[in-house]
């Protein structure tokens, strides 16, 4: 009988993408390399490269689920193209109904945290009370001790999932906030500009 | 400050003012505020918010971005007219001149801007980012145990507890039937060795006996000294303590120093 033969190319580091596909589907956060070498008693160069393989396996278009680096570690999610599927079943409550004042009371603690309420306060002009409860609510900031001296106010950073929800590989990635906006020198220079042009 | 009314056009930049000190577009108010060229304390506050309210009266429709950013802007004149109106309470509390508070108000408005922009920013990433779902399920890491006593043997820990399982030793409760000798007692012996010889030395007399006895003896020779019938001296710290006669009672009691006794106080002396 003739018989095809088959030469099975194995990856020696096969075992240890299993293992490390194992850990990840059972995290609900993301992992470090050293948290998966720690689990995997193995080396960490060999998990990044174990790790390498998975991001290829379980890629867009690929895979329904997808392997990404977020929040400091790795871990999995569902493909894009699967979202809407995703939106039918489950909600997302931590984004649910973040307003405007949420959204520049998290921008201040992620740019300049850890730092207290009266800190958020000085800056948007207004209290800061509610946002700041909503967003420890939803776990995207938490507290990270108190200010110096007696009675010195909590103080506030963002959390992992903070960096997770909005697709953050770290606090690193946010844009520079030079890039943002104007500094407060060019704004007086804009200022006596159009005074400039009004007394002509 | 341009580009802040551009990002909300409408009422903040269309407000006209008609103040005593002042008339035209809030933004020019603004502008001449920051050059020094008006007082701020010339300026009424309230008739710009009453001018700011009828504008929007008149436009029938709110608008919340402009209507934050005029708040923002009127309480920053208003800190700014404050620490004028009141420049003692304001050098207490670190007060700032004009062009600093000019320049302050603009450092706070760009501050406060660049935060605006980065809620943008925040706002727009995650919209983009809506599509990205993951699992949130409470699957906390376990806890890694920590062992931190090396394996022991099960025989030896026995030992080890019944060694601490032993009845401590009973106390000792001798002391509480200590018995004290009178002091009377030595200073019927100290009188009746001074009527033999005019000194002695103390150590030499309590040599023998308890600790006990040793402390009563020597309370007994303060009590001697007390009644002004020796004289004690001692030549160091530590050294022997000589007791002798002391004058008065030598007067009382007739005596006579020997010799002998003359030689041993001048060697006692030169010692």
């Amino acid at each position: 009988m003739d018989s095809t033969l088959r030469l099975i190319a194995t990856n020696p580091l096969d075992q240890l993408a299993r293992t490390i596909e194992a850990l990840l589907v059972v995290a609900n956060s993301p992992l470090s390399v050293a948290d998966l070498a720690e689990a995997a008693e193995d080396d960490p160069e060999r998990v990044e490269t174990a790790l390498g393989l998975l991001r290829e396996r379980f890629s867009e278009r690929r895979s329904g689920i997808v392997i990404e680096q977020v929040a400091g570690g790795y871990a999995f999610r569902a493909s894009r193209e699967a979202s809407a599927a995703c939106a039918r079943l489950f909600e997302r409550p931590i984004e649910r109904g973040l307003s405007q004042a949420a959204l520049e009371t998290l921008a201040v603690v992620a740019y300049l945290g850890p730092c207290s309420r009266p800190e958020v306060a000085r800056i948007r002009g207004v209290a800061a009370d509610s946002a700041v409860a909503s967003l420890v609510e939803r776990g995207l900031i938490s507290e990270a001790g108190r200010e110096n001296g007696p009675g010195g106010a909590v103080r506030y950073r963002t959390t992992p999932l903070f960096e997770r929800v909005f697709g953050l590989e770290s606090l690193a990635a946010l844009p520079r906030l030079d890039d943002l906006g104007a500094s407060s020198a060019q704004i007086r220079d804009r200022l006596l500009e159009v005074a400039s042009a009004r007394a002509s | 400050m341009a580009s802040l009314i551009a990002v909300s056009p409408a009422p903040v930049h269309e407000l006209d003012l008609d103040l005593d000190a002042f008339e035209g577009p809030f933004d020019l108010l603004l502008t001449l505020l920051l050059r020094e060229e008006l007082e701020p304390s010339e300026i009424d506050i309230a008739t710009i918010v009453l001018a700011f309210v009828e504008h929007l009266a008149e436009r029938d429709e709110i608008d919340l971005e402009a209507c934050g950013e005029f708040l923002v802007l009127v309480s920053a004149l208003l800190e700014l007219k404050a620490r004028l109106l009141f420049p003692e309470e304001a050098a207490e509390l670190d007060a700032l001149e004009p062009e600093e508070a000019a320049e302050e108000l603009a450092r706070r408005l760009a501050e406060y801007r660049l935060m605006k922009e980065a809620a943008v920013w925040l706002a727009e990433r995650l919209a983009g980012e809506r599509d990205r779902w993951f699992r949130l399920g409470p699957a906390p890491l376990a806890p890694q145990p920590e062992r931190r006593l090396a394996p022991q043997e099960r025989n030896a820990l026995a030992t080890a507890l019944r060694a601490l399982a032993v009845p401590p030793p009973a106390v000792s409760l001798t002391h509480m039937a200590l018995r004290f000798p009178p002091v009377s007692q030595f200073l019927e012996r100290f009188r009746a060795l001074l009527s033999r010889r005019r000194r002695f030395d103390f150590e030499s007399e309590v040599l023998g006996l308890s600790r006990i006895e040793q402390a009563v003896a020597f309370l007994a020779l303060l009590e001697l000294r007390k009644a002004g019938e020796v004289d004690l001296s001692q030549a160091a710290p530590f050294g022997p303590i000589r007791i002798s006669r002391s004058a008065a009672s030598e007067r009382e009691e007739g005596f006579e120093p020997s010799d002998s006794e003359r030689i041993t106080t001048w060697t006692a002396r030169s010692a």
